[in-house]
């Protein structure tokens, strides 16, 4: 017989695995794809395909050539990353832009840190933050979604739902008024809107969700909490005045908010560990896209308020304890 | 369906032998019965080499509270004592017997007729589970008796009797339930009758069904014992999870079940307390089983105490090739052998074979923060937390985090997609702290 191990215990193992959960998350994602290939054709095929082929080359060089460690691109989480990146973008934006925002994602957001698993902020949210101070204009430019076609000229551009509403609001106009310029409620929800090509339809969005809630890749804890909070927050003011307040219902279906509290916030490295952190995160998430939304310079608050929100995480893991068995009785 | 509330798992049952009726294992040509088979201080030989011992004779005694006697579980001749390398992977003391026949000690009671009536007072009671030598035999075996005395100033009110059998492929208590029910009642009546408690619960797995009807029938001519069928989960076994999941109290961090008026014995220290008691008879054999998927015959044989590992390997049809580990205990908690000539002591519950392909670990890579551990973790600790300040030496942190509240029962490096070495840094810190606070108390 040959030589018997002798190791610790336990002696079996579950069959959770990095790359199993990484791959779950991209199959989550697949319904939003769809939508936005069908409402952006050909571009957002490409800006998607050319976001994780850098995301992935990107690593792969960094891994191979500058730390000279273990490479380990297909582990999924570039391809995550890249996914997530093209979901940010308008799909106007032009590819080389699109490579640079892969390189920054990857480069910055994640390997400076010393990979996955290391990286404090979310890298395709850094990744599009970087994009969107560089190229402002590119990034606020929106494509009207038109149903499948393979041209890429000639198409028309609007600002999103959001904007419309802040413009609307702000040069003193009713809410209900300006409400007659956006699509329909029914429309959004199915994905026909301005927008970043994977933000826009709520209800694919919300399929990948529970899709990743059935396997145990996320928990309810941030997307309710952070949800609940948008809705509480922009219920109250749309009580108190809805002349100048749309009410919860647009704001959870437009912008980036679906794609934030289901796959921006709930990422796994750069949120909470306890159940209870998770919620004080995703209130904080809530509360800081509304303050951004409705009182900030920018008409779109979630990737801003995810980013503040990932500082704040070894804080809230340091002071927010799971609860531990056995701890309301006080030692004498 | 009750359980326990704060993490836990489900890792797959694989109980292949929970078919196989406990067969009883020849005796062996030589035992190595170790001084050491109980939690606390070993025992103190009270014969030397070359004295003829009986079956059931007193070969080393329990001196410090914490302590068992130990029996010799075969007549025949000392041949020596010795160090032996036992299940704990270490050279241990032991006496080792040649044996001759099976000659018992004249006042054990052989007779397999049910004896239900007992006369004795509390302190009769535990006296005699003392001088059996009667230990946990769950695992941890902590010597029963002084499980069986209230400490001054507290009060237990409910015995819990673990019949959950949690870890996968051990199936030597479920057998027990199924073949010696009765017998297992009368020694719950009688650890009942020396606490001075009114009510037991015996809780058991629904992945026990015949066992949980079996004993359900019997019990209803038991004054205050009652079933409890419990949802499978991992490690519903743990003292603390089997009381919160049974009569919803919680145990105090650092504290002991006495704590909130219980305590736990397993359904196989019942069955020796009752032939203790009743029969006189000590903790000489035991109940283990032998499991693997690559095993010929799973099954559960009835063990003189001493006996080599390889004799019951031989008798479940010989080591499969391939074999990469073997294990004593179960695959959550046992430990992994180091030599098949190990003998059998009295917390050995099972022996099982892993195929090579099914040793390996997971490839470890960087923590990816899933949490799952997290979530898993029955003592609501954060073991990647622990891990990490144990792996850099930050021990007093480790303290505070609450390092000493781990029960070691493995779930969360058995859920963690990322393969870290969670439990083996967590011991070193447990290792630790312990000395840490040892130092400070003797300070
Ligand atoms: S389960 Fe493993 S990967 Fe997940 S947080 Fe715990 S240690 Fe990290
Ligand atoms: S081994 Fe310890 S830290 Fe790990 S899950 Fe069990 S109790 Fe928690």
């Amino acid at each position: 017989m040959s030589l018997l191990t002798v190791s610790g215990s336990p002696h079996v193992y579950s069959k959770e695995s990095v790359s199993k959960i990484m791959y779950g998350v991209i199959i989550s994602l697949i319904p939003a794809m769809l939508i936005s290939f069908y409402f952006f054709s050909l571009a957002a095929i490409l800006l998607t395909l050319t976001a994780v082929v850098s995301c992935m080359a990107f690593e792969f060089l960094i891994q191979k050539y500058l730390i000279k460690g273990p490479v380990t691109v297909f582990d999924g989480s570039a391809i995550i990353t890249g996914i997530l990146l093209a979901f940010n973008v308008p799909s106007s934006l032009p590819l080389w832009m699109m490579v640079i925002g892969s390189a920054v994602a990857i480069g910055m957001g994640k390997m400076t840190f010393g990979g996955l698993g290391k990286n404090p902020f979310n890298p395709a949210l850094v990744g599009r933050v970087f994009l969107l101070i560089s190229f402002p204009v590119e990034m606020t430019t929106w494509p009207k979604p038109t149903e499948f076609s393979t041209q890429l000229t000639d198409v028309v551009t609007g600002p999103t739902p959001l904007a419309v509403m802040k413009e609307g609001i702000a040069a003193g106009r009713d809410a209900s008024e300006v409400m007659a310029e956006i699509p329909s409620y029914v429309q959004m929800l199915y994905g026909n809107m301005g927008g970043s090509i994977g933000e826009i339809s709520a209800i694919a969005l919300l399929i990948g969700g529970i899709y990743m809630l059935a396997r145990k890749i996320i928990t309810w804890h941030i997307p309710v909490s952070y949800i609940g909070s948008v809705v509480i927050f922009s219920g109250i003011l749309w009580l108190i005045n809805p002349e100048i307040y749309v009410d919860p219902l647009f704001h959870l279906i437009t912008g980036g908010m679906m794609l934030g509290a289901l796959y921006m916030a709930t990422d796994m490295v750069t949120s909470p560990m306890s159940a209870k952190g998770m919620i004080v995160f995703g209130i904080g998430c809530g509360v800081l896209t509304m303050v951004i939304r409705l009182f900030g310079a920018y008409p779109e608050g979630v990737s801003f308020a995810i980013l503040i929100m990932n500082a704040f995480v070894p804080l809230i893991n340091t002071y927010i304890k799971p609860k531990r068995f056995g701890e309301e009785v006080k030692d004498v | 369906m009750k359980t326990f509330k704060i993490g836990g798992v489900h890792p797959p049952e694989n109980k292949l032998s929970k078919d196989a009726a406990i067969e009883v294992l020849d005796i062996p040509k030589t035992v190595y019965i170790p001084l050491s088979q109980h939690l606390g201080v070993p025992a103190v030989p009270v014969v030397k080499k070359g004295d003829t011992v009986k079956t059931g004779q007193l070969i080393a005694k329990g001196e410090a509270f914490i302590s068992a006697n130990i029996h010799s579980s075969v007549s025949g001749k000392v041949a020596k004592i010795d160090d032996v390398i036992d299940t704990s992977g270490y050279r241990k003391t032991c006496i080792i017997v040649e044996t001759e026949g099976d000659e018992w000690e004249p006042d054990i009671d052989r007779s397999p007729d049910l004896k239900e009536d007992c006369s004795l007072t509390p302190e009769e009671i535990i006296k005699k589970v003392q001088e059996k030598g009667i230990v946990g035999l769950g695992g941890a075996t902590f010597p029963s008796h002084v499980k069986l005395m209230v400490p001054k100033g507290k009060k237990a009110d409910i015995l819990i009797i673990n019949g959950v059998e949690c870890e996968p492929c051990l199936t030597a208590d479920h057998r027990l339930m199924l073949e010696k029910a009765k017998e297992m009642l009368v020694g719950i009546s009688i650890q009942m009758k020396a606490l001075g408690v009114e009510k037991a619960i015996i809780g058991i797995e629904n992945n026990k069904p015949d066992a949980i009807k079996h004993i359900s029938e019997l019990a209803s001519g038991y004054k205050g014992i009652s079933v409890e069928s419990l949802k499978v989960k991992y490690p519903q076994g743990g003292e603390k999870q089997l009381i919160k999941a049974l009569i919803n109290r919680e145990v105090p961090s650092g504290k002991l079940p006495i704590e909130v008026g219980a305590v736990v014995h397993n359904v196989g220290t019942s069955l020796a307390v009752y032939e203790a008691v009743q029969k006189n008879k000590p903790l000489i054999e035991r109940v283990v089983t032998v499991s693997g998927s690559k095993i010929d015959k799973p099954s559960n044989f009835l063990v003189r105490i001493g006996t080599p590992v390889s004799a019951l390997l031989e008798a479940s049809g010989g080591i499969p090739e391939n074999t990469g580990k073997v294990v004593n205990g179960g695959p959550m908690m046992g430990k992994a052998l180091n030599n098949l000539d190990a003998p059998v002591a009295k917390g050995t519950s099972g022996i099982l074979l892993f195929p090579e392909r099914e040793v390996p670990r997971k490839p470890m890579l960087n923590c990816i923060r899933c949490a799952k551990c997290i979530s898993v973790c029955c003592m609501g600790l954060e073991p990647y937390l622990l891990a990490i300040l144990a792996d850099k030496e930050r021990f007093e942190e480790c303290e505070n985090e609450k390092i000493m509240d781990c029960i070691e029962c493995g779930s969360c490096l058995y859920i963690c997609p990322s393969g870290r070495p969670l439990l083996d840094n967590i011991r070193v810190g447990k290792n630790k702290v312990g000395q840490l606070m040892r130092s400070r108390a003797s300070n």
